[in-house]
């Protein structure tokens, strides 16, 4: 398993214009496989605009304590990208006047932004209705100054959503690292003991399941049930809602399935589960994304790509929620992801 | 045409039975979903019951397809390999239980 990402060790994909090409190119270009844009046209869905603002979405740095095999964001300990105070100062200014109910946190390991509490402390004065953090869990076990993170995250009473690949360790280790299974249980058990994740309990705590290969998530449901049997009966642990999440086409993932051969079969996969009902739902409809340095985007994957939202407001400076509302939104193949089955979405199946 | 009996690509194409008997591809593709639903047995119970019977019936275009089913259900490795033995168990099972024929046979026609 690397323990470094695509960028530092400076693999061909690193370049999102590679990825790009690859994606715009191949099973799409010659047609053995259709366009997301004519497929999606298909339903009258094309051009795909935003729905009414929901989520609001902040990566505040690529720098993680891990290195995952499938991560969309190739973020690991030697990224650099951190969101400063002076970005989140005018996230702030949005936070306090945006319509949506929702605020997200991501990275990379978010808590690894040195300003992450002070950011957390203000934006929690907006009076955000759900406020998520995205955590890897064992950032929480890896070193002393995270050890009060859940005392942290109760005080705000921020609604915790953890990456958990598999209620087995074998299967969690091989796609997330040495270790990464006895950490994440660990970190899950000091949640439960401060009050998360209690059935009837106020404080949220979700996991999210990715497949751990070239392979669509099966039904949420079923895998909710799966891993609340199991984690219970092995550990002890309790938690909210399972939220089932398609790996896409993109960066480490990308890598991966080129590397195994799996590209074709996987695309393959994706486009023959496509289903429209889904689309209409997609995140993109109803979530911003917020770049470290500050750039808006459609979705979290867009973002990796680097393909800006397509709108005049390009940066969180400039802010206008309805210049915003009134954009197409920048779509390729990897979209497919985000339509296959039941749909996928940072908050799990959508259809 | 391919130059092997068995091509991988060709169990995308399972679907296009029906354009040959429209009504006889349909009825078998509604009762083979109506087979694997929730019912007195999981779906997932039923995913690795059709695991165990793809490899001995030898389909690898099953197998293929099973294996997959299996790791989108969050199905283990150890599981798939038990149902595997399982099948295996009962195919060699059948074999030697002719061997009281044999036994039989033998009995019968020594002195």
């Amino acid at each position: 398993m690397a323990t470094k990402s695509l960028k530092a060790r400076q693999e061909v994909l690193a370049d999102v214009n590679k990825q790009l090409n690859i994606l715009e190119n191949g099973i799409f270009a010659d047609g053995e496989l259709p366009y997301f844009r004519d497929k999606i046209a298909e339903t009258g869905n094309f051009p795909l605009r935003p729905q009414k603002l929901e989520i609001l979405q902040i990566n505040v740095g690529y720098m993680c304590n891990q290195v995952c095999e499938h991560c969309h964001v190739d973020a690991g300990p030697d990224r650099k990208e951190i969101m400063t105070r002076e970005t989140m100062e005018q996230c702030l200014k949005v936070i306090r006047k945006t319509g949506a109910h929702t605020l997200d946190l991501t990275g990379g390991a978010p808590e690894m932004n040195p300003d992450f509490r002070w950011f957390v402390e203000e934006a929690a004065k907006a009076g955000i209705q759900d406020f998520i953090v995205r955590s890897n869990l064992t950032i929480i076990r890896a070193n002393k100054k995270y050890h009060d993170l859940p005392q942290f995250f109760k005080k705000h009473n921020i609604h915790v959503v953890s990456s958990m690949p598999h209620y087995t360790r074998g299967k969690t280790d091989k796609q997330r690292g040495d270790g990464v299974f006895d950490k994440s249980i660990k970190a899950l058990q000091e949640l439960n003991a401060v009050g998360y994740g209690q059935p009837d309990g106020n404080l949220k705590l979700d996991l999210v399941y990715n497949p751990s290969g070239a392979f669509l998530p099966g039904d949420q449901a079923a895998l909710e049930q799966d891993f609340k049997k199991a984690l219970m009966e092995d550990f002890g642990i309790a938690f909210h809602n399972l939220f089932t999440i398609t790996n896409l086409p993109i960066s480490r993932f990308l890598d991966y399935l080129i590397a195994s051969e799996n590209y074709e079969d996987y695309m393959y996969a994706l486009v023959d589960a496509f289903n429209p009902t889904a689309v209409s739902n997609v995140m993109c409809t109803n979530t911003l994304s917020v770049s470290w340095d500050g750039w808006l985007y459609d979705c979290d994957f867009n973002q990796m790509l680097g393909l800006k939202n397509a709108s005049p407001v390009k940066h969180i400076k400039e802010y206008q929620e309805e210049v915003l509302q009134n954009r197409n939104i920048v779509i390729s193949q990897h979209c497919y992801g985000c339509t296959a089955g039941a749909g996928s979405s940072c908050q799990g199946t959508v259809a | 045409m391919a130059n092997s009996y068995y091509d991988p690509a060709d169990l995308r194409k399972f679907g296009n039975i029906t354009e040959w008997s429209e009504e006889l591809g349909t009825k078998f593709f509604e009762y083979y979903g109506k087979v694997f639903e929730e019912g007195a047995l999981s779906a997932r119970e039923k995913s690795l019951i059709a695991l165990a019977v793809a490899h001995i019936v030898k389909c690898p275009y099953c197998i293929d397809a099973y294996t997959q089913d299996g790791l989108q259900r969050g199905i283990t490795k150890e599981e798939m390999m038990e149902a595997v033995h399982a099948g295996a168990a009962i195919e060699s099972g059948a074999s030697l239980v002719h061997a009281v024929q044999m036994m039989n046979k033998h009995d019968k026609l020594s002195m």
